[in-house]
């Protein structure tokens, strides 16, 4: 069929994410797939049949013997039969698999060629070039590709190779976009800029670091390109187009259709051979595609340790128990690895939240945090596993809860405040419609507009009116944190569990989310567990500290005791890595000489 | 948003105009000799010339060109050489077959692409494999095979709609329907392969986004995330796939128009290439693109409906 | 002290998308000066245009107007020849050290980038890789492992480490430490600390947060909107700010003692009501 576009589908639309392995890894790989060795092997053979035709057949494929018509399989020197004019059928579908081929190649080379050319250029170069190339190639995409092949049939010199080049110029737009965009990425890539500030060469930059991305999945797309061609050249083969003297797979089909009622299955050979030709192409190249995108073998854990890899024996786990909000005890999620076991990144976390009470729960990256989190709110993706020998908010088990059950808690009694505010609105929709939805279904449509716009308004957004028929992307960072905050407090929670709430943002709109978090949790009297690298935001806002590393519980307590006092090892080095506020740089400016210094390190 | 329909409408008369002119002046420079195809071999010089003057093809190209362009502005697209039919009427009573099946086509391609993507992107599963084998089936066995395998299963072997011929749908609806079924099941399949996977990719990268979380930390329901707000979102990238589906579907429609003896555009612009016949093809050529253009206006629609930040400002 | 890097009225305005649109000023007439040896912390929040003054210096944005000089050349609009000489003196690391490496390259790869460009290449590249895998405090077998394989904070060593490939005399430091961790972050800086006395490298230290720029930096430039609102010695400029938006941004972060931050929110409050 002829689909001028690309096969980015079943296995994700990121071919960037599948290049960057090993090349050399990526070919054994795919020699390692049966399905992808055995399409190779088919494939060559195939290639071999129409390479050594001549000496495989014993008449030309036009030859036309009256005794053979019809003939059945099997009849000498006609292994295949006969057709309706006597024709030897085997002969035919070696020259079609030829003429396949050939327009295979004609037409995958054609698009990639002028395709990738041209994305390469547009992709780098950017501005006015990439504009145009873009307008050409996005009108080339909507050109009815299969009725100008047909209409310009005249003008190619009414030839099959002919056709198949102007076909070729409708596939490349697909590679145009592919190349142009994977070239784009990789340009605004840091990397390159690095590059580019070490004074390579624009030709360095693209062999070095642009090529290598987009080769993988240019040849990927160069197979589905060539299926595409040998289907189209069937097609218009099928309809007519194309000389007589050379049979290929359309004309046969065609020949073998209207001889249907008398041998129906002279159908069955075109049908075939051309289909063992298309799925041993794409079944290597879903082959390729799944041999660049396999996971490496190796553990992604850093092969070097890492800088603080000293660990440090488990601490005391929070023994006393408060009459607690949410109670949380032995706490343990776990995630599914490649090599089937099973990831623990929380193992045994205790904790509790007060009512009215502040609870900061902090750690470096992996610490096991915003799973912990996450745990609570039921909101861990559906692969991983968690357990605990109580995990209970207000006195109810959450654990082994209903998700029905669990949702009608976050609709109520839980609620929570994400990182980057910007991701966690549907762009789709307007800011006011969205908060309607979290909205209870018993309040009348008067009563909800007035209790959103009221809510606005306390969340500190100036003009709430005007701010419900604003879409997301229509609003900065600061004000969609506070209409977030708000969806959140809508329902009067018990406990608010914010995620790193002001990390997104900069310091003179962290201080009023701060406070405007604080006063929040003052008037209804939440009880928040907030999630921070920041102690920073810990010293503002909290009431006791909970510090984790690596899933596990290292110490809690009261937040002046975990500033001034803390027991634990780690703590201290986490304390003592604040940078200290009241000395600022000591030691001068380094003296250099003059004259550059050479092999001074 | 008015501006950007206008905007988008002006750059489907470009497109026209690019093709309609594409087509002229190629077919124009290979010196196709219509007369002497028309006359047969033996006729006179004087014959010839005569016929040319007659049909007007002997005048400057330039000529040629503009007396058609103006003729279009007038609704009259020429006459065409062989037929001495009016290559509107002729395409107009074409127009219902050809659309017929690729309208039905769309609208299958559509309902299951729909619940085939949304379906394996929230539960995976056997339906991943599912969309894997159409997609890889829609490659293997191009739409000619297809077409073949249907009629001989459907028409000849079990005899339940009829092998070829078109049935208007103001004579029997029903009659329509079996006459249009099989060529529009055969070309939605590879409209199925694309829109499918597309729309299981996008929905999976919608599903996975933080907003999603945050919807559900509001309590608000799976049935709402998946069918509200990730649909919503999912499917502006495959409208773009759906229009490219459309354009691949109406060509693929000109091979499965002769499997099923239709009397569409296909066999029309096949018959008006092998000829030469200039009005004709450029009918074919103008209707095609015009078809497409309106297409993708309706995409360019509905997508400014469905993405806010084409719509506002 | 003779300024290493003088930026003289810089303007930047990026190139608008539409034609009828005009795009706003990212810079508007910045100076500011380097001396050779010294470290300067530029701080601003988002989209003041901190970043922008990196990339122009570095010749990644092109100015609208002002010039850039280097040891008093003018190197404000450089061809790509002359780039490559200056990137002799002139040198980056970037804020993310994940997509600052790229990721199908070994590091003794990466490493010897900026060598290649500089026509040293084989055996006296090889040893300049290992030798400077030993600066950043990286063990040697790391020249054949990829970036995937290191943490955070030991991709910022290696990016440290390309920086100083060719000995620069100027890095250019986007916001180095702010995707690390806290632990870590404490150990970069004080290694950025370390070469600076060791090489007399000068560092241009772009960042949003103002503790990292105590520690690191000799003087401050506190950007706001385009245009430079402070200028002084770090001891100046954050213990006694004389610009209102210099003291909003001291007051507005918050310290790391609940009792002191206590303070500081008050005088935070009290500078806002002050206000209206």
């Amino acid at each position: 069929m002829s689909v001028p576009e690309l096969p980015g589908g079943l296995t994700g639309n990121e071919p960037e994410q599948a290049s960057p392995k090993h090349r050399a890894g990526a070919l054994s790989r795919l020699l390692h797939n049966p399905l992808g060795l055995i399409s190779l092997i088919v494939l060559v053979i195939l290639i071999l049949l129409a390479l050594f035709t001549p000496l495989l057949t014993h008449h030309s494929p036009i030859y036309a013997s009256l005794n053979h018509v019809n003939a059945p399989v099997g009849t000498p020197d006609w292994p295949l039969g006969g057709d309706q004019y006597g024709r030897d059928i085997w002969s035919r579908v070696l020259t079609s698999i030829q003429v396949s081929l050939i327009s295979a190649v004609i037409g995958a080379s054609v698009g990639i060629v002028v395709g990738a050319v041209f994305g390469l250029i547009a992709g780098y170069v950017g501005r006015h070039t990439d504009a145009i190339a873009s307008w050409v190639f996005n009108l080339l995409m909507t050109f009815p590709a299969l009725v100008l092949v047909m209409l310009l049939y005249p003008v190619m010199g009414s030839t099959y190779q002919g056709m198949m080049l102007i076909f070729g110029l409708f596939l490349a737009p697909g590679i145009f976009r592919l190349v142009r965009n994977l070239v784009q990425a990789v340009r605004n890539e840091l990397y390159v800029d690095a590059a580019r500030v070490s004074g390579l060469s624009n030709w360095r930059i693209l062999s070095r670091h642009v090529l290598y991305v987009v080769r993988g999945p240019i040849v990927i797309s160069g197979v589905f390109l060539a299926s595409s061609a040998i289907g189209v050249q069937a097609g218009l083969a099928f309809l007519g187009f194309g000389s007589t003297q050379t049979p290929s797979f359309g004309s046969m089909t065609n020949d073998a259709f209207a001889n249907i009622y008398t041998a129906p299955l002279q159908i069955v050979w075109p049908a075939l051979f051309l289909a063992l030709l298309n799925a041993s192409l794409i079944l290597l190249g879903n082959a390729y595609r799944d041999a660049l995108a396999a996971p490496q073998s190796k553990a992604r854990k850093p092969a070097v340790p890492d800088e603080q890899a000293e660990t440090e024996t488990v601490a005391t786990p929070a023994n006393k128990t408060q009459g607690g909000l949410l109670s949380v005890r032995n706490l343990r999620v776990s995630y599914p690895m490649p090599d089937g076991g099973r990831k623990l990144v929380v193992s045994g976390l205790s904790l509790d939240v007060s009512a009215g009470e502040i609870v900061g729960l902090v750690g470096e990256s992996g610490s096991g945090k915003t799973q912990t989190a996450f745990s609570i709110l039921g909101l861990l993706p559906k692969e991983a596993q968690i357990s605990a020998d109580c995990l209970s908010l207000a006195g109810d088990p959450l654990i082994g809860k209903g998700a029905g059950l669990m949702r009608k808690l976050r609709q109520g009694v839980m609620s929570y405040v994400p990182q980057e505010p910007m991701a966690n609105l549907d762009p789709a929709f307007t800011i006011g419609s969205q908060l309607k939805e979290s909205l209870r279904k018993t309040v009348s449509r008067r009563e909800a507009h007035y209790m959103i716009v009221s809510l606005l308004e306390r969340v500190g957004i100036p003009d709430p009116e005007a701010m419900m028929k604003q879409y997301p992307h229509q609003i900065s960072g600061g004000m969609a944190q506070r209409v977030l905050i708000a969806a959140a407090v809508m329902s009067r929670p018990k406990l608010l569990i914010a995620d790193e709430p002001t990390t997104a943002l900069d310091v003179t709109l962290q201080a009023e989310i701060l406070d405007l978090l604080r006063e929040l949790q003052g008037e209804l009297g939440m009880g928040v567990l907030l999630v921070t690298h920041n102690f920073g935001v810990v010293a503002d806002l909290c009431d006791r500290v909970v510090v984790m590393k690596e899933g596990e519980l290292i110490e809690e307590g009261p937040v002046r005791e975990i500033f001034h006092h803390p027991a634990m090892d780690y703590t201290k080095e986490l304390v003592s890595a604040i940078l200290d506020e009241e000395t600022v740089r000591p030691d001068p400016p380094a003296v250099v000489s003059s004259s550059r210094q050479e092999g001074f390190w | 948003m008015l501006t950007f329909i206008l905007k988008r409408i002006g750059s489907g008369l470009v497109l026209i105009f690019i093709v309609t002119a594409i087509t002229f002046f190629l077919t124009f420079g290979v010196g196709i000799p219509v007369a002497q195809n028309i006359l047969g071999p033996s006729a006179s010089a004087d014959a010839i010339a005569n016929l040319e003057a007659q049909l007007g093809i002997d005048r400057p190209i330039m000529e040629q060109y503009f007396s058609w362009l103006i003729g279009v502005f007038h609704g009259d697209l020429g006459i065409s050489y062989f037929t001495r039919e009016p290559v509107v009427n002729a395409l107009i009573t074409r127009l219902p077959v050809t659309m017929s099946i690729v309208l039905l086509s769309c609208l299958i391609t559509l309902a299951i692409s729909v619940v085939l993507g949304v379906a394996s992107a929230a539960r995976g599963g056997w339906l991943d494999k599912a969309l894997q084998g159409i997609a890889t089936f829609s490659y293997v066995f191009p739409a000619i095979i297809l077409g073949i395998v249907l009629v001989y299963v459907f028409a000849i072997a079990l005899r339940w709609v009829p092998a070829i011929g078109f049935v208007p749908i103001s004579k029997s609806v029903s009659g329509w329907f079996a006459s249009v079924v099989l060529p529009a099941v055969v070309l939605s399949i590879g409209g199925i392969a694309s829109l499918a996977a597309q729309l299981r990719g996008s929905m999976i990268d919608e599903l996975n986004s933080e907003y999603v979380r945050s919807l559900r930390a509001r309590g608000v329901s799976e049935i709402s995330i998946l069918l509200k707000h990730t649909l919503r979102n999912a499917a502006s990238p495959a409208l773009t796939t759906f229009s490219l589906a459309f354009i691949s579907m109406f060509g693929a429609s000109l091979f499965v128009e002769k499997i099923f003896a239709l009397p569409g555009f296909g066999t029309y612009g096949y018959t008006a290439t092998i000829q030469g016949d200039l009005p004709a093809m450029l009918g074919v050529s103008l209707f095609s693109v015009g078809l497409v253009v309106v297409v993708n206006l309706a995409v360019d629609l509905a997508n400014g409906w469905l993405n806010p930040k084409v719509r506002v400002r | 002290m003779n300024a290493l890097l003088q930026i003289e009225d810089l303007r930047l305005t990026y190139p608008s998308s539409g034609f009828r649109k005009r795009s706003p000023e990212i810079l508007k007439g910045v100076s500011l000066d380097i001396a050779a040896g010294e470290a300067v912390g530029l701080v601003g929040e988002s989209g003041s245009g901190k970043t922008t003054l990196g990339r122009a210096v570095l010749g990644l944005a092109a100015p609208t107007g002002g010039r850039i000089l280097f040891e008093g050349h003018d190197i404000t609009h450089l061809d790509i020849k002359d780039r490559r000489s200056l990137a002799r003196d002139l040198q980056v690391v970037f804020q993310d050290p994940y997509t600052s490496l790229n990721p199908v390259l070994q590091i003794a790869d990466i490493l010897s980038e900026p060598l290649i460009a500089q026509g040293i290449e084989g055996a006296e590249a090889r040893k300049r890789v290992m030798a400077l895998l030993d600066r950043v405090g990286m063990p040697a077998n790391a020249a054949q492992r990829y970036p995937r394989e290191f943490s955070g904070g030991q991709r910022q060593r290696i990016a440290i480490a390309r920086a100083l490939a060719l000995k620069p005399r100027l890095i250019v430091c986007d916001e180095p430490v702010s995707a690390l961790d806290l632990t870590t972050q404490a150990r970069v800086l004080d290694l950025f600390v370390e070469l600076q006395r060791d090489t007399g490298v000068a560092y241009l230290f772009i960042t949003h947060d103002l503790a990292v720029v105590r520690h690191i930096s000799h003087r401050v430039a506190v950007m706001y909107r385009g245009e430079l609102v402070e200028t002084g010695t770090t001891a100046q400029v954050t213990s006694a700010p004389t610009h209102e938006y210099t003291k909003s941004l001291l007051l507005a972060a918050p310290t790391c003692d609940p009792d002191r931050q206590k303070a500081r929110r008050e005088a935070r409050w009290a500078l806002k009501t002050g206000k209206t």
